[in-house]
């Protein structure tokens, strides 16, 4: 009698279980893990779209291509540099926000707000805005003017529209990880920062002694995620270029470019080659991240 | 002791001047966007600086619902795909982030590793793949496709669980001894204290969906199933020199997200910190 009724419950839990994940199973399924074999399945095939969808086995063909394929090495090259250089600032910028917004200040809530604004746009208004204060008729050359200074074209410029939506990546991603590090900040006990004062540890010590170390966690998610973000750019770029990644290739990243392959080329096997080949490296840099973190840990 | 109180106030100045400043180049981008959407075009050309419109109009507010007879459209399919979204994401997160926390089942652990791998996937490595999904599932250009892949996130469904691991367990005895099943615990006793949570998850759900840009342009090409993010990007196309137009446009996009920012705000802080990421 006891055993079959706790048969039972466990019957029931198990299918309660099950019930209650359901729904996140099926979209998770269908459209992220599903996925991944698909597009491996794809790398290695030719797709033919018209009409019924057939595929074509096409062995290494569509991996063998890109090491001929000038576009893709560009995107990657800018895909690169975007990550190096827009990670650390990203990331230094929060932290030093977050430190300032830390200290008891009157009206840090509502300087925490204002600087939240640009994280709540989207980046198709973002990208907008920047574009019409770049512009050559627009603010930033005006303001030059007004200093004696003369305006440039610096859409137009491939050296340096890049950079320009670097920066306004930068911008618009720090204040989201500032709340991250202020959240982590806030946790740490003030009489932590006592008790080194009372050795006589400076500010910048206990900077490195105390705040670093403690906010580790906040680091690494904030590191991990500007990779995996950095490494998606595409928004920013498509709207830029209008989905060309001009001026001469210089906004062109490697989501642009799979985009581009797949649904400007209908090329959608070589274009799944390209986010494979992606996605391996993205796995690799996150995994050698954390055995950077856990090893520091360890020293 | 005078010399240490002096030095205190000088980096208290230096910390409110590094504030303002950086208020400053969050703010300034966004007052000359806004001044800019209440020009007349002849005032934008005009290359002045004024961040006060020396003719202030609404007429670009008018003007683009009449150029564009899709914005409207554009504006509801935006506000429907966001709030279907948003509601799926906090019921459907929050139902797997409990099961994974406290029903015991086989599989559980399982359950839980894959929904941590799939963090991992890169968002690239979906995008053909979901476009010939949709097609085989006969979803291209409808609100199915634009809707669904966003009805769960994987990154709020550990970060529930991580909240209902704290949870206290006595509050579910006393449901149960009540007689609630399951279901009712969670629905009326779990939820209900989940609110800072969902409060952080209602605002990034929202955003998420309301700002998507990829999978509208991947699924839709018929104009009247274009989201605003799409609409905007067609809209600077046909009207590139418009810039009043284009920026009393973008800022009736912005309008929505920043009231759900604000109403939210005050949950928002408490709504990082549960998440466990420290």
């Amino acid at each position: 009698m006891m055993r079959q009724r706790s048969w039972k419950r466990r019957l029931r839990s198990t299918l309660t279980g099950y019930l209650f994940l359901l729904p996140t199973l099926l979209v998770l399924g269908t459209f992220l893990f599903l996925p991944v074999f698909y597009s491996t399945y794809l790398s290695f095939h030719k797709v033919n779209l018209l009409g019924e969808v057939s595929y074509k086995f096409v062995r290494w063909a569509n991996f063998e291509r890109m090491s001929g394929d000038e576009r893709a090495w560009i995107a990657l090259k800018n895909t690169f540099s975007f990550v190096v250089f827009v990670v650390p600032i990203q990331t230094a910028l929060a932290l030093l926000l977050a430190s300032i917004l830390n200290a008891k200040l009157r009206l840090r809530n509502l300087f925490r707000i204002v600087f939240f604004l640009p994280t709540v746009t989207s980046s198709a208004v973002l990208t907008l805005i920047f574009i019409w204060i770049y512009n050559a008729n627009g603010l930033l050359n005006r303001l030059l003017e007004t200093v004696g200074l003369k305006g440039y074209n610096w859409l137009g410029d491939p050296g340096v529209a890049l950079k320009g939506i670097m920066l306004m990546n930068i911008w618009s991603t720090a204040p989201f990880f500032m709340v991250v590090f202020l959240a982590a900040l806030q946790d740490i006990p003030e009489s932590l920062y006592e008790s080194a004062r009372l050795d006589g540890a400076g500010r910048w010590k206990q900077f490195t002694a105390i705040t670093l170390p403690l906010i580790k966690p906040a680091t690494f998610f904030t590191v991990v995620m500007g990779i995996i973000g950095t490494f998606q750019l595409f928004d920013q770029s498509y709207i830029f270029s209008a989905g060309s990644g001009g001026p001469n290739n210089s906004t062109l990243t490697v989501a642009l470019l799979i985009y581009q392959y797949a649904f400007k080329n209908m090329d959608m096997g070589y274009a799944s080659a390209l986010a494979v080949i992606l996605a391996a490296v993205i796995l690799f840099m996150t995994l050698l991240q954390r055995q950077l973190f856990r090893e520091e840990k360890l020293g | 002791m005078p010399g240490s109180m002096q030095r205190f106030a000088w980096s208290r100045a230096i910390l409110y001047a590094l504030l303002v400043l950086y208020a400053a180049v969050t703010l300034v981008p966004f007052l000359w966007a806004l001044s800019s959407s209440f020009k007349p075009l002849e005032e934008i050309v005009s290359g002045k600086i004024n961040f006060i419109p020396h003719q202030f109009t609404l007429q670009n507010y008018y003007d683009i619902f009449v150029k564009e007879p899709l914005f409207l459209r554009w504006l509801w399919n935006s506000s429907l795909i966001a709030v279907v979204c948003t509601a799926a994401n906090i019921l459907f997160n929050s139902m797997a982030g409990y099961a994974l926390a406290r029903i015991e089942f086989p599989g559980n652990r399982l359950m839980f590793f894959l929904i941590l791998a799939v963090q991992m996937i890169p968002g690239q490595l979906t995008i053909v793949p979901a476009y010939l999904i949709m097609k085989n599932l006969e979803l291209l250009n409808t609100y199915g496709a634009l809707m669904l892949p966003m009805m769960a996130n994987a990154v709020f469904v550990f970060l529930m669980r991580q909240f209902f691991l704290q949870f206290p367990r006595e509050l579910e005895e006393a449901g149960e001894m009540d007689g609630m099943t399951r279901f009712g615990i969670f629905f009326r006793v779990a939820l209900p204290l989940a609110l800072p949570a969902l409060a952080a998850q209602t605002i990034f759900s929202f955003m998420a969906a309301w700002n998507e840009f990829l999978k509208p342009l991947m699924f839709v090409s018929d104009k009247s199933m274009f989201t605003l993010t799409l609409g905007l990007n067609t809209f600077k196309g046909q009207y590139i020199s418009f810039w009043n137009y284009i920026m009393a446009a973008s800022m009736v996009f912005t309008l929505p997200a920043l009231a759900i920012y604000a109403f939210f705000n005050r949950f928002f802080i408490k709504g990082i910190t549960f998440t466990g990421i420290k």
